[in-house]
């Protein structure tokens, strides 16, 4: 039974990854369908989060889920007041500009990191209690990966329902189908793109603090990653939080069972794979057309 | 009443339209300029080749993001195509010669442009700018991969070049022949994107930059010009990728990735684009700069320019000659009204 337990691994291995990458990249979908803004610069925020977060708990002794809510709230302060002094006077802009903002952003945050804290990797030290091996029954797997597991489950559920049942959830869905139309029946969408801005990037600063364990920590974070969570929205579909969901999983379990078997052509395979899907589909594997 | 039919040619905007494409004044400048240099900074002359391919690889981006409106974020595939075409020709010694293998450079560019832009240039938007990206991406991961012909991370290094016309050679300690040759290399390019931008072709890639549907309404083909713009500014990107290869006598994965792809759309950016001599204000800036101080103090280079791109973007997004044009307007209209 070597292959089943090979299956095992891969799907546990490429779901806990694609955690990761939904929780990051949920963020960034919302906000391009919403204000129709290319953020290069999300991938930036997960850094600064997942500095926050590995910071408090090496230098500050803080506990991990306490630093995980630092890192969430100091990123999603610090991305609305950026969206409320800059990024806001872009949304008319043309895409040029809006790229060229988002990457002169990148290169800020990248070199403000490397002058404050330094080049180097940061490494994340787990609470002891996610460390090990864990016992499942039918085979045992890494702690920490099935707690992704439980962990991205469980905000993608939240995610949701706040999507699809509370308010506020409506207010963004009207606005991504229509904002004229949600403005003129008294939708702020002002506040709406702020708020709904704040909290992408908190979430991306929450996938940056989980991700640092196997993804690990350095200025040049920002770039590396960035055409990952591209890909996922993409994939996925903007403003969709169900699409980036499926995106992701598929995407990191692709990714984990191309790097086992095909160490060397991975990458290339997927790149590939997201030209064709983007050609069949341009919208998107879940997004609607927008016709 | 309308004056236009009785003599056309005296109608302001008709003569606006006739003399838009004559040599102004100062245009011979730059050579001059580039030409005194060669004289004026002999230790510099590596360097100096180094800037000319940049500011041919930004004029090639120009002509599609500038004046056809494509945005792309990979355009360094078509520099990195052109670099190890005659990098891989060079070393592996089937061709060595430096003139046609600028013409198989730009040929290999031109091919891959084509068929890329006959599926990418379908989209638009988000989708278009990941597409760049990912074939970009694509191309990097290829030559990283088939090790065996590209040098793999290493790239290929000391590559053989030919004399030019068999007469002037390459010479790696100094570089007068490449600055000249890369100099008369930009000089043809620059001629030909000149002609290019003012015949009418050029005037219909600026309609559709402008209003693509108002383009499709008059009936121009719309997708074929704009495949065409693509194709011919892979060529010219290919050509100033070969030129790299050539006068730095390497070829590395740098030729291919999202660093090269940023700096060229910055020097661009940064000069002024859809405007011909951006590129090379851009250039000279953004090269000169870089070389002196990312040497000594990167990271408050990079601090530096992330903080510039930033300001551009929000403030100045017509690059340092857009500056200088209103500058100068203001300064005309206060003389003339004094």
């Amino acid at each position: 039974m070597i292959f089943g337990t090979d299956v095992v691994s891969i799907l546990l291995g490429g779901l806990s990854a694609g955690m990761v990458l939904f929780i990051v990249s949920v963020g960034l979908s919302v906000t391009m369908g919403l204000m129709g803004f290319v953020n290069l610069a999300h991938g930036a925020f997960a850094m600064f989060g997942g500095y926050v977060i590995v910071l408090a708990m090496n230098r500050w002794q803080v506990g991990f889920a306490l630093a995980l809510a630092l890192g969430f709230v100091v990123t999603a302060v610090v991305s609305a007041v950026l969206e409320r002094l800059l990024y806001r006077r872009l949304y008319r802009a043309a895409e040029l500009d809006q790229v060229l903002f988002t990457i002169g952003l990148v290169f800020v945050f990248i070199a403000s990191i490397t002058l404050v804290i330094g080049p180097e990797n940061q490494p994340l030290t787990l609470p002891r209690s996610l460390q090990g091996q864990i016992n499942l029954g039918f085979t045992s797997y890494r702690t920490y990966s099935i707690f992704l597991i439980v962990v991205g489950v469980v905000i993608a559920l939240g995610l949701w329902l706040g999507f699809e049942r509370t308010r506020i959830g409506a207010q963004i869905r009207a606005t991504v189908d229509n904002r004229r139309m949600a403005e003129s029946i008294g939708i702020n969408v002002d506040r709406l793109f702020t708020l709904t801005f704040a909290f992408g990037s908190g979430m991306a600063a929450l996938g940056g603090g989980f991700g640092a364990e196997f993804l690990g920590l350095d200025p040049q974070y920002a770039l590396k990653y960035l055409v990952y969570f591209l890909i996922v929205v993409a994939v996925g579909g903007l403003g969709q939080v169900t699409g980036v969901f499926y995106a992701s999983l598929l995407i990191g379990v692709l990714d984990f069972a191309l790097k086992l078997y095909l160490p060397k052509g991975g990458t290339l395979f997927i790149f590939a794979l997201t030209i064709l899907l983007l050609l069949w589909r341009p919208q998107g594997l879940f997004g609607r057309s927008t016709s | 009443m309308t004056t236009i039919s009785g003599a056309p040619a005296q109608h302001p905007a008709a003569r606006a339209l006739i003399e838009r494409h004559r040599l102004r004044l100062w245009e011979p400048l730059p050579w001059i300029l580039a030409l005194a240099c060669y004289f004026a900074f002999p230790n510099y002359l590596g360097f100096g080749a180094e800037l000319l391919v940049a500011i041919l690889f930004a004029l090639s981006l120009d002509l599609a993001l500038g004046y056809a409106g494509i945005i792309t974020l990979g355009h360094a595939a078509f520099f990195g195509a052109g670099a190890y075409t005659v990098g891989m020709l060079a070393y592996h010694g089937v061709w060595t010669e430096p003139i046609t293998g600028l013409i198989l450079a730009a040929a290999v560019a031109a091919i891959i442009g084509l068929a890329s832009g006959l599926v990418l240039l379908r989209t638009a938007g988000l989708t278009l700018l990941m597409l760049t990206l990912c074939t970009m991406a694509l191309l990097e991961e290829a030559a990283n991969l088939a090790a065996d012909y590209t040098g793999g991370f290493d790239g290929l290094p000391s590559l053989p070049i030919s004399p030019i016309f068999g007469r002037f050679e390459f010479n790696p300690l100094y570089s007068n022949t490449q600055y000249l040759y890369a100099l008369a290399v930009l000089l043809i390019c620059f001629v030909f994107v000149r002609t290019l931008v003012y015949s009418p072709f050029g005037e219909s890639l600026t309609g559709i930059r402008e209003n693509m549907w108002r383009m499709h309404a008059v009936g121009s083909p719309v997708r074929a010009r704009l495949v065409t713009c693509y194709t011919i500014s892979a060529a010219i990107a290919g050509i100033a990728g070969g030129l790299w290869a050539q006068v730095s006598a390497y070829v590395n994965l740098s030729a291919l990735g999202l660093d090269r792809a940023a700096a060229v759309l910055i020097i661009l950016i940064l000069g002024g684009y859809g405007r011909l001599y951006g590129a090379f204000v851009g250039a000279v800036a953004y090269m000169v700069l870089s070389h002196f101080l990312a040497r000594f103090y990167p990271t408050a280079w990079q601090l530096g320019l992330g903080l510039l791109l930033v300001v551009i973007a929000l403030f100045a997004r017509n690059g340092i000659l857009g500056i200088a044009e209103a500058f100068w307007r203001r300064f005309g209209v206060k003389r003339s009204v004094s």
